[in-house]
């Protein structure tokens, strides 16, 4: 116990920057994730069969676009893009060369999350709205996100916990983060232990992501 | 005030094209209240729907207050939809905005700016007696607040005329009185011209000046309730017959809502 204390003591700075660079990920990766994932979501659903400007033809290729993206397995996005990573962060290596393959998956798996949530509200109120003479900017803003924003909310949540495990991937580019630790320590150098903590850590911040964007969601639901 | 000249609907279905609403010619005297009835499937709705061009009739002329709206751009349309106010049978409000805020949308989409919008929604809320239910999410509301909320929203930029697809059909007996008092108090108060669809007879003896009968798209019989009331009016049709005798079984309210029993089937088969 005491030997594997000192072993903890040793690593500790390596474990808190191993989490620290999960957390960068995710810091950069989601937002800019929701920020462009959302427009996209919402293109998809108001040009698509049930939205208010279907547009049969340009819709199917950038229906087909998210779909491809969607398609590729991360590890081999992440080295597929590797010229890109290395024309937007300058380098293909290390956390910020991570962030770039790791945002890119996470736009359009958003934007399908965002598409679902808006198709799942009652078509109703956006027949009221057009009745009451609203332009589409407005039904999408003030109707559309109103409803939906409680389930993009909890989307967020859950993609940020799938992509707390994705991050994981990002020590074959040298990426860092606690699931690298947890595979470089745990599963090449047989240090169950220390396995464990890293682990635990995730398990944590798993929790509190979840705990966190569950709340939040339920703060601006209405419906009950 | 409103006319609807020959107006044809037309669906395209897998099925192949199917008209909902077939020559249907209606003119609505300005300030009275017109009562549509039917069975489900007559195409009530659809005409109801024509009026402001929710749904574009695939031919005919739909003039409300002189202005022929066929022949608008979408931004006229737009602007012309703000004299128009909705009540639909399942409310339709945004379930995250307060009641109040609700409101406020129909002012927000008719320009009006944001300091001015809360005390209009107030008024409007005032109209139905809800002031006091202002800064409540229609979830704690009963069925028959969350339809006067919808009309309050519908009143709230002052229009000239007020559809209402089946107002009170979503909401229990006692409820539907106090839903259909409001909408004659508010026709009367304010002059609204006010179009009402509906299946129940009893609707349209409470509300309505005029009745349009609705049958396969078409319009097929034409009263005014004083010769209801008169006894003079003899139905031409047999549903108009139907109608007239009751014979739509007027507790059938109640069938929950979405049950799948239309009145329809009721009568055919009863």
């Amino acid at each position: 116990m005491a030997e594997f204390l000192d072993r903890l003591v040793e690593v500790g700075p390596e474990l808190a920057t191993s989490l620290w660079q999960t957390v960068l990920m995710l810091l950069i990766a989601i937002p800019i994730a929701v920020g462009l994932g959302t427009p996209l979501g919402i293109w998809l659903h108001t040009h698509g069969p049930r939205g208010l400007q279907h547009t049969p033809r340009i819709h199917r290729i950038v229906d087909a676009i998210v779909n491809v993206v969607r398609s590729f397995p991360f590890l081999i996005l992440l080295i597929a893009i590797i010229p890109f990573t290395r024309f937007v962060v300058g380098t293909t290596i290390g956390t910020a060369a991570v962030i770039v393959p790791l945002t890119i998956n996470a736009i359009p798996y958003f934007a399908r999350f965002v598409e679902q949530n808006l198709g799942q509200l009652d078509p109703g109120v956006v027949e009221a709205a057009r009745a009451m003479g609203a332009t589409r900017g407005q039904i999408i803003r003030d109707v559309l996100l109103v409803d939906a924003k409680p389930a993009i909310v909890g989307s967020a949540t859950i993609m940020t916990v799938s992509f707390i495990s994705y991050s994981a991937m990002a020590g074959l580019v040298g990426g860092g983060g606690i699931g690298d630790f947890a595979i470089r320590y745990g599963y090449y150098r047989y240090e169950l232990p220390l396995m464990v903590v890293a682990i635990v850590l995730m398990i944590a911040l798993v929790a509190v992501v979840q705990t966190g964007g569950a709340r939040w969601a339920r703060a601006l639901d209405k419906r009950r | 005030m409103i006319t609807l000249r020959d107006v044809t609907t037309v669906f395209s279905t897998p099925t192949g094209p199917y008209t909902a609403v077939d020559g249907a010619h209606l003119e609505i005297p300005a300030g009275s209240i017109q009562g549509i009835i039917g069975f489900s499937g007559a195409g009530k709705s659809t005409l109801l729907r024509n009026i402001n061009l929710l749904e574009r009739p695939t031919s005919g002329q739909v003039v409300v207050g002189g202005t022929d709206l066929t022949e608008l751009s979408v931004e006229e349309l737009r602007r012309a939809r703000h004299g128009i106010g909705m009540v639909f049978q399942n409310f339709n409000l945004v379930n995250n905005l307060t009641a109040a805020k609700n409101v406020e949308l129909s002012l927000k989409f008719a320009g009006v700016a944001g300091t001015e919008r809360r005390r209009r929604a107030l008024e409007a809320l005032a109209i139905v007696d809800l002031a006091d239910k202002a800064d409540s999410y229609p979830a704690a509301l009963s069925g028959g607040q969350k339809q006067r909320v919808a009309i309050a929203r519908a009143l709230a930029t002052e229009p000239a005329v007020l559809l209402c697809d089946e107002p009170t059909s979503a909401v229990d007996p006692r409820t539907t009185t106090s839903v259909l008092q409001y909408l004659a108090d508010i026709n009367r108060d304010l002059g609204i011209t006010t179009v009402i669809v509906t299946h129940e007879m009893n609707v349209v003896r409470a509300l309505a000046d005029h009745v349009a009968v609705m049958e396969a798209g078409r319009i097929v019989e034409r009263f005014a309730l004083a010769e209801l009331e008169a006894g003079t009016f003899t139905p031409a049709t047999a549903i108009g017959a139907h109608l007239v005798a009751d014979e739509i079984v007027l507790d059938r309210r109640r069938t929950p809502v979405g049950a799948g029993v239309t009145p329809g089937e009721e009568a055919h088969h009863g």
